[in-house]
């Protein structure tokens, strides 16, 4: 098993051209990010909106749980039967299942704002806009930011499975691997997919950490302080 | 033809019920299974972590690690690390109670850390044993606070159990396949809508028996509705 | 007051700003009621002028309608009728936000913004008010001393600090708006009893320095009588009780309601408000420490070179050589001349001769009076309220 996998990763023709790692790699990479975006792009502003005027928070985390439940699988060949279109259908869904974990990251985040805080800089005199941007975005930060760590993770694992319908990138070689039965394949793709899952999270988690203001942090060590002690 | 005649068509089959009941059956088999197994094995980690706190770090990294993995990928691994054919639904068991116990890892020893030192101090000078006093005082007390987690994984595994269908093993999963396959809706409507109805009633099930299992905690609203990130 | 302008000019920093003109501004409340979307009657017609330059507070049990009163005035709670003058000027014809600014706040909890350093979390309303980045750290920085913090707390983070200065923070940040009118919800009900003390002692001193129009929110009536130059004390269902002085609150309850929140210590607390001006001084025998002291069937003080009490001397003791201080029996606690009576009926009450000592500013004893007639005093008084 060891020696398939190891053939398989020193096998030149597995580098080369469309069906190599890099291309394979780049392609898989290319779906999260874009899917990643557009679900960015609907997911956070509805989550700052409902997060900070508190309307339809109930709507919120109700669609979010029963999209959650949504089988991956069974959504993307629904979407590949309507659509008729590996990319559009397998991208579709993409989005869909990475919306509710920004959502509710978004949502939570500023749900988790001290209400004295956003009363203080109300009462200051912020205006409606300064007080999401200067005060509310900020301090919600953290956890904007766990939600899209969760969005990708999400995103490569059903990148893969989208691979059904059709879509390239590295669930290729998991599924055309098993039809062939050549399992040094299989692994291959097993571990690269794991790898990229891994890579990516400790760069956002990176990220996160660089972009979480300062008070912010000392604040959250001083609550886990208070809890533990 | 519309939607609704091809379901009808669909459901009017004996043989299409036969499967639809089967596969239903052995969803829940493949989803409960694993989350049984997934709470016991996280309650015995987090027992280890507390008895031996060198072990939290280490534990907790593994299990984000785990979580990480993307599931088509853990699925198709599990044969070659413990040694089971390609086929054989224990594949999907063991991946999916890595997945609950990595999910209930941090939960757990959360809430065992949030049992007040005074209730633990008590049960020891009443002559409680440490496995003991876990046992009937720690834990229980625990109880609500794992909840919440037992619920995200719940949902969770119920959505990925299709993902097998992919290795051959999939409950409700082998509907979407099959509906892929033949090009027809109806199956795969079918099967995601009982995907997400098996996810209701486990977590109402779970929400009631969270009651049952925590009568002095009544003070909490019984369906909070927690945000998952 | 005519110090106060005095010294308000020196914090007057020129700004552009809503707030300009005069100094202080008073508040008035002209039959404004409040019924909040689901039927609660928060305040109900309430009438109240808050006169410019006092502490006025507002003290009631707990939802009786305080923080709605107050947020009232900010806009942060419209009113459903009635009318909020400042400074003559009805709140509704100004833009909210500019309101504010001109117009400090401060809450429970400081509410301080975790992700910006107490310098800047002070910095925050003159940068609101476009002031230059520079200006508004030198002004904030300044603020900190006012308050009594160190300027090395400027660079840290509010979670870095204690609760009681993270309060003094809140302060701080509400004075930056360097406007006449302070709002305070309950600013010291979450530090312990002994800071909060120490907080509104500086709120205090604070105030006899700048001289403001505080609206202060409490719910602890010992608070209200302590900070408040009036109190306006109000009851569930958002109806003013008793408006007037601490001292006539404490006296004069108008009703049942009011006399059971203010407490059954009322009595003995209202003698806080009480003169003494009228009590007369008695002399009495002293001996000098560190000199033979003779013999006598009286009382008599122990005082040092400098005039200063030490203790008493019991009648018909005897001492060997030179009075010191181990022959002495401890004093009570002294009074000093011009505070309010409380104190004599205390110095009397604890004295072990039955006599209490008066001092005078310099700590010098002067004389001392008895029980009796400070209660002459008290029971001849049935208006003493002066303050
Ligand atoms: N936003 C609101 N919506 C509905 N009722 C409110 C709201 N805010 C306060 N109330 C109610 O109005 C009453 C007065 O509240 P509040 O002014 O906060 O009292 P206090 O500050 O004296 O404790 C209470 O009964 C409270 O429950
Ligand atoms: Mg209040």
């Amino acid at each position: 098993m060891i020696g398939e996998i190891i053939d398989w990763f020193t096998s030149s023709a597995n580098w080369q051209g469309a069906d190599g790692v890099p291309t394979r790699v780049l392609q898989h990479l290319g779906y999260v990010l874009l899917a990643l975006v557009l679900a960015s792009v609907i997911a956070v502003p509805i989550g700052l909106y409902v997060g900070h005027t508190g309307r339809g928070g109930v709507l919120l985390v109700g669609s979010g749980n029963v999209i959650r439940a949504l089988p991956t699988l069974g959504l993307v060949t629904f979407l590949f039967l309507l659509f008729t279109d590996s990319d559009v259908a397998a991208i579709i869904g993409l989005v869909v299942l990475a919306i509710p974990p920004i959502l509710a990251g978004t949502y939570a985040g500023l749900q988790a704002v001290d209400r004295a805080v956003v009363d203080a800089a109300e009462g200051m005199g912020m205006r409606g806009g300064q007080r999401l941007w200067q005060i509310e975005v900020p301090i919600a930060l953290p956890l904007v930011l766990g939600g899209v760590r969760n969005a990708v993770l999400q995103l490569v694992a059903t990148a893969a499975v989208a691979a059904y319908v059709g879509l390239g990138g590295l669930g290729r070689y998991l599924l055309d691997g098993l039809a062939i039965l050549d399992y040094g394949e299989v692994a291959a793709g097993a571990i690269l997919t794991a790898l990229l899952a891994i890579v990516l999270d400790v760069v956002l988690a990176a990220v996160q950490r660089a972009l979480v203001p300062r008070g912010v942090r000392l604040a959250e060590a001083g609550a886990k302080k208070e809890v533990s002690a | 033809m519309s939607f609704f005649d091809e379901l009808g068509q669909y459901l009017g089959s004996a043989s299409n019920r036969e499967q639809i009941v089967d596969t239903l059956a052995e969803h829940c088999y493949l989803a409960l299974l694993p989350l049984v197994l997934g709470i016991v094995l996280a309650i015995a980690i987090g027992w280890l972590g507390r008895a031996w706190p060198r072990a939290r770090g280490v534990t907790l990294v593994l299990a984000n690690l785990v979580y990480t993995i993307p599931s088509l990928a853990l699925f198709v691994m599990i044969p070659s690390l413990i040694g089971t054919k390609m086929l054989d639904s224990i594949n999907v068991v063991v991946a999916l109670t890595l997945y609950t116990a990595a999910l209930l890892v941090r939960p757990v020893l959360d809430a065992l850390d949030a049992v007040p030192p005074a209730v633990i101090a008590s049960a020891t000078a009443m002559g409680y044993r440490p496995a003991r006093r876990f046992l009937t005082v720690e834990l229980p007390l625990a109880v609500p606070v794992l909840a919440a987690g037992v619920r995200v994984a719940s949902v969770s595994n119920i959505s990925l159990v299709s993902v097998g269908a992919l290795i051959g093993v999939g409950g409700l999963g082998v509907l979407f396949t099959d509906g892929f396959q033949r090009e027809y809706f109806s199956p795969i409507v079918v099967g995601i809508v009982l995907t997400l109805l098996l996810a209701l009633v486990v977590d109402l099930l779970l929400v009631l028996s969270r009651r049952l299992l925590t009568p002095w905690d009544r003070t909490t609203a019984p369906v909070r509705t927690e945000v998952a990130v | 007051m005519l110090e106060r302008r005095a010294f308000a000019a020196d914090l007057d920093y020129g700004r552009a700003g809503p707030s300009r003109g005069e100094w202080a501004m008073g508040i008035e409340f002209r039959g404004v009621t409040k019924k909040y979307p689901d039927g609660t009657v928060a305040v109900d017609d309430l009438n109240l002028t808050i006169e410019d330059g006092t502490i006025t507070v507002f003290v009631g049990p707990s939802g009786c309608g305080k923080t709605t009163s107050l947020r009232m005035i900010n806009r942060m709670v419209e009113p459903t009728s009635g009318t909020i003058l400042l400074d003559g000027a009805d709140v509704r014809d100004s833009d909210p936000a500019l309101l504010r600014r001109g117009i400090g706040y401060v809450i429970q909890h400081a509410g301080l913004f975790p992700h910006r350093t107490v310098l800047s979390n002070v910095a925050t309303v003159p940068l609101l008010s476009g002031w230059e980045k520079r200006k508004a750290r030198e002004r904030a920085a300044e603020l900190l001393e006012t308050v009594g913090l160190p300027a090395e707390l400027g660079k840290r983070y509010p979670a870095q600090l204690s609760g009681g200065q993270q309060q003094r923070v809140g302060v701080a940040r509400a004075l930056a708006a360097d406007s006449p009118v302070l709002l305070m919800d309950e600013p010291f009900s979450a530090v312990d009893p002994v800071v909060r003390e120490g907080l509104q002692d500086e709120l205090l001193r604070l105030q006899s320095q700048l001289g403001k129009t505080i609206v202060f929110v409490t719910h602890d009536i010992d608070e209200a009588v302590r900070l408040g130059d009036k109190v306006a004390v109000l009851r569930v269902g958002g109806r003013l009780a008793q408006y007037g002085t601490p001292a006539d609150v404490l006296r004069h309850p108008v009703d049942d309601f009011v006399a059971g929140f203010v407490g059954k210590d009322r009595g003995y607390r209202g003698l806080s408000f009480l003169s003494a001006g009228d009590v007369l001084v008695e002399d009495v025998p002293t001996v000098r420490v560190g000199s033979a002291p003779g013999e006598s069937t009286d009382w008599r003080l122990a005082v040092n070179d400098e005039g200063e009490p030490r203790g008493w001397l019991p009648p018909s003791s005897t001492v060997d050589g030179d009075l010191s201080e181990s022959d002495l029996l401890a004093g009570g606690s002294l009074y000093q001349q011009g505070t309010p009576i409380r104190g004599a009926l205390d110095a009397a009450l604890s004295s072990p001769a039955s006599l209490g000592v008066v001092v005078d500013a310099d700590g010098k004893a002067i004389g001392v009076v008895t029980a009796r007639q400070v209660l002459d005093v008290i029971e001849n008084h049935p208006q003493g309220v002066t303050r």
